[in-house]
């Protein structure tokens, strides 16, 4: 694969996706018996769990610069992740993963020499130093500030790191899950649930100074079942997700996924496809922020901005929307999927405008391109793990509230549709026309919701589509399922929201 | 660690685990060298080289099943890690189908060389990495002034993977894979970027196709996009161009797995024997092309790789059923997954089945959209452009087109003679009548 495909997408977790880690094994596996970080979550904890010292990074930092890169920086990761699923009425699969390794980056203007190794002994990670150095083809004269610990803000304080909590205590979760979906309907005949972790210790140092550590967990619990009624059968599911610990899955959370699961499953009996054609599109409150991920997030990642890639690319400080229409990119939401306490590059995280009372103010920044730009960083510099380069993500992508009234919007619209659940969605950032598609929905009639929908997919052109923004209620929620970003081959969690909005024209995948 | 070294840790790794109390193991031991070059507008844009390893093993103790992975392969971890594996299956749900595959699906592979392996790797210098993705980048930039931008990248893998099983299967495998790929980006005055690819991947280096060939059509296409628009609703013919006809293909794959059969989750359930397509539809998994992509001698479970029919003039042949859901379902495993899936060609040029279109939209890219295993309903996007009475009039996208899959498999009334060269799957251009789509 080459990963230079601009066609970006964001997709709903993968159900079953085969990867996860145990808990209670972690202490006992030496690559971390080391020390684990956390007690007081202080750097050096951090630095003993990788095995290295301030002395160590300098030398390794000096043989990146060796060939006169201006910058480099060192990413430790150690990721453990579990999957525990039922299957059949029996919680009868685990699947366990262990992640741990180094990435070296060096910067020359514009220019990333990347190595990575996952045997951080002094020797293995100077020569991917010198690897990355390659990038330069000078001598030495970048020079290495003295390093310092830079403390981050913590936006997902969580009671147990998932490393202790036994599958024991995992198990219960997804039989709740289970016996929910089943009491719920008859007409259920199939069911899935699962709940899936990771806890992942990172540890960055940059040639300008900085040493920075950060503990991320991330929890995703789901149901999914298959209905049958007259011979016909549909499927479907209900996820929650956070950076969060096993508190965050509660006895109501756990009926809200089981009853959730059930409820859009037996809607799709009575779903109907609406007309093919362009149509007014109401957007529930919640998943719906996909329209902003796709629309416009990833055409304001600066990366494609400053390879003038992006159809935003001349936009800056111009009117793309309405007045009342304020779009941002966070990574400072409490527990959320896509929050961050500091990028992978080692910059804080903040909350960053897109789009302020209808005006367009800022890409997301990593640090080339801050650099090219001559702005500060926006925390946006983000990678899938310690093997590959940060670029320009997203975090949590969404809308302000606004001045109109749910009731108002779907009354404004004699025909039309409602649109509520989403399985993914993709954008062509240069040409701007993006897509995204509806799991389940309703129609609307003369001011009212009518008659199910499924399976359509909607197509529109990013800033067209901002400029059709005509309300916004006051209604502004975050998404609760897990989603999934992926950019240039890597995944990263991030996530949306939206309050209820009225787009007064996309095309809708439908028939005639 | 060399492969002999692998091999017996593969084999010290299944012992550890039958020492911890596991009935059966299974064991792979994978690694992988990478160099990956972008170049961009003239200038070396990232150069990113590395070596990874990771190992996974499923176990079997108890009738339980789980299955880990990691990345530290040293001796002492891996002994911890495998009794700690072993002590979290225990408070799982016995089940009663989890076994390795019966040792008799391990026998008879086929003693060919698939020629899979470039023995030349070892000898590509880091220069000439480079020039292959800054003379494709070059040869892109100089077709036309209107190019905004243009990134070109070159990858390489050297790849082994080992795998051992407790009840007696062995096998290595070690592959090389070459990709060299270009994007072009274009100015359209009325405020869009549109931008086109192209890319090959190759078993060999010396099969890799030259700048010229590779950079011919992506500006063109980049260029044609200029000015591109919706129009109105309506059922039309549709070719979806070689390339972009994985995404109807694929979207049979899910359905057509055991996994999805026993949990109900499959329209084609019960649909063996019967007419799912039109004739024209024949597509046959062959493991056995010399430098394929997906040819290999057995599969992920150690199964010996067969040629065989999915689909023969329309009608549903096989399943892609593994060992485990073999089981839960009472049939013969055929395998869970596929090789080199080769759809049947036709006889007509892209350009042939263009001629005898009326009104028509020619496929060139799906974007987003989905489809349900359930129910075969699909919805994806599009763009392309415009035919009418045999030509190519205007680029159209921001389309969407939506139906089910037997409906639409069943109006597939041509194939051309063009397979796309560079995936596992070999498909033609693929021309279909009464397409629903959405525009305007």
């Amino acid at each position: 694969m080459v990963p230079i495909s601009r066609r970006e997408f964001v997709k709903t977790t993968a159900k079953g996706v085969a990867i996860a880690s145990i808990p209670f094994f972690f202490k006992a596996n030496p690559l971390m018996a080391l020390t684990t970080p956390g007690g007081d979550g202080s750097l050096q904890s951090y630095m003993d769990h990788f095995g290295v010292s301030e002395t160590m990074i300098r030398e390794i930092m000096s043989a990146a610069m060796d060939k006169g890169g201006d910058y480099c920086d060192l990413f430790f990761q150690h990721k453990m992740s579990s999957y525990v699923a039922l299957e059949d009425d029996a919680v009868n699969r685990a699947y366990t993963n262990v992640d741990f390794g180094v990435g070296i980056r060096v910067i020359k203007g514009d220019q990333t020499g990347y190595s990575f190794t996952e045997d951080v002994t002094l020797k293995s990670m100077k020569t991917a130093a010198r690897t990355a150095a390659n990038i330069a083809q000078g001598i030495a004269s970048g020079e290495i500030a003295k390093l310092g610990y830079h403390p981050t803000p913590n936006y997902y304080q969580i009671k147990t790191k998932w490393e202790d909590v036994t599958i024991e205590q995992r198990i219960p979760t997804i039989q709740k899950i289970n016996k929910v979906m089943h009491e719920s309907d008859k007409r259920v005949i199939k069911t899935n649930a699962s709940i899936s972790d990771n806890s992942a210790y990172i540890l960055i140092a940059t040639s300008d100074g900085r040493l920075v550590c950060d503990y991320q967990p991330m929890v995703r619990v789901s149901g999914y079942c298959t209905a049958e009624q007259d011979g016909k059968r549909e499927s479907n599911g209900y996820d929650l997700c956070g950076r969060s610990g096993i508190e965050f899955v509660s006895s109501e959370s756990l009926d809200r996924i089981g009853t959730g699961a059930v409820r859009r499953t037996v809607n799709l009996f009575d779903a109907v496809k609406p007309e093919a054609g362009e149509m007014p599109v109401v957007l529930a409150a919640g998943s719906s922020g996909i329209l902003l991920h796709e629309a416009i997030g990833h055409g304001m990642e600066a990366d494609f901005n400053r390879k003038n890639a992006s159809i935003f690319s001349d936009k800056i400080g111009k009117p793309v929307a309405e007045n009342f229409v304020t779009i941002i990119d966070d990574g400072t939401n409490q527990n959320v999927r896509g929050s961050i306490n500091v990028d992978d590059e080692g910059m804080d995280s903040q909350k960053t405008y897109l789009v302020k009372d209808g005006i367009l103010e800022s890409y997301l920044h990593d640090r080339i391109s801050a650099k090219y730009y001559g702005v500060k960083p926006t925390g946006s510099g983000r990678r899938q793990s310690f093997r590959f380069a940060p670029i320009p993500r997203m975090r949590n992508t969404y809308m302000d509230n606004g001045p109109h009234f749910v009731e108002e919007i779907i009354s404004s619209v004699k025909k039309g549709i409602y649109v509520e659940q989403f399985t993914n969605g993709q954008v062509n950032i240069g040409a701007g026309d993006y897509t995204f598609y509806v799991k389940a929905g309703n129609l609307i009639e003369d001011g009212k919701l009518t008659k199910p929908i499924k399976d359509i997919n909607l197509i529109g052109n990013g800033p067209d589509s901002l400029t059709k923004v005509t309300m916004v209620a006051n209604d502004m929620k975050m998404a609760e399922g897990g989603w999934t970003c992926g950019k240039s081959g890597q995944g990263v969690p991030v996530s949306m929201g939206l309050p209820t909005v009225l787009v007064s024209s996309i095309t809708v995948g439908g028939i005639s | 660690m060399k492969t002999k070294e692998r091999l017996e840790l593969a084999h010290w790794v299944v012992n550890t685990a039958k020492t911890a109390g596991v009935a059966e193991a299974a064991v792979n031991i994978g690694n992988s060298r990478a160099v990956e070059i972008e170049y961009r507008d003239g200038q070396l844009d990232k150069v990113k080289e590395s070596t990874q390893n990771s190992l996974n093993i499923d176990i079997y103790v108890d009738n339980k099943f789980s299955g880990h992975s990691t990345n530290d392969l040293r001796r002492e971890s891996l002994s911890r890690f495998v009794n700690d594996a072993v002590a979290m299956t225990k408070y799982l749900t016995e089940d009663e189908f989890r076994k390795l595959p019966d040792p008799k699906y391990y026998k008879g592979i086929k003693d060919i060389d698939l020629d899979l392996f470039d023995g030349e790797y070892d000898k590509i210098m880091a220069d000439q990495r480079v020039k292959y993705a800054s003379d494709l980048q070059k040869a892109v930039s100089s077709k036309s002034d209107k190019i905004i931008t243009s990134t070109a990248g070159y990858y390489d893998n050297d790849s082994e993977s080992i795998k051992v099983h407790s009840n007696g299967f062995e096998g290595i495998r070690r592959t090389t894979s070459f990709s060299v790929g270009v994007e072009a980006t274009v100015e359209d005055k009325n405020g869009g970027r549109p931008s086109d690819w192209n890319y090959a991947t190759t078993r060999y280096l010396k099969d890799m196709p030259d700048s010229e060939s590779l950079a011919k059509g992506v500006v063109e296409k980049a260029l044609a996009k200029i000015g591109q628009t919706k129009i109105e609703s309506g059922t039309y013919d549709m070719i979806v161009f070689n390339r972009a006809a994985g995404k109807p293909i694929y979207s049979l794959y899910g359905p057509m797995t055991g996994r999805a059969l026993q949990q109900k989750q499959s329209f084609l359930d019960g649909k063996i024997g019967e007419k799912i397509a039109s004739d024209k539809f024949t597509i046959v998994d062959n493991p056995f092309i010399e430098r394929g992509l997906g040819s290999r001698h057995y599969n992920g479970e150690g199964m010996v790789a067969k040629k065989r029919t999915l689909i023969e003039k329309g009608v549903l042949k096989e399943f892609l059923v593994d060992c485990y859901y073999a089981r839960k379902l009472g049939v013969e495993p055929t395998g869970g997954s596929t090789s080199n899936l080769v759809f049947e060609y036709g006889d007509k040029s892209l350009e042939q089945m263009i001629k005898n279109i009326k009104k028509g939209i020619l496929v060139n890219s799906f974007i987003g959209g989905n489809s349900n295993n359930t129910t075969g309903d699909f919805s994806w996007g599009l763009a392309g452009m415009l035919i009418e009475n045999g030509k190519i009039v205007k680029p159209i996208n921001e389309m969407n087109i939506s139906g089910n899959l037997i409906e639409l498999w069943s109006n597939l009334v041509d194939v051309g003679n063009d397979p796309y060269e560079y995936s596992s799957l070999r498909r033609p251009s693929l021309h279909f009548k009464d397409v629903q789509f959405s525009g305007v």
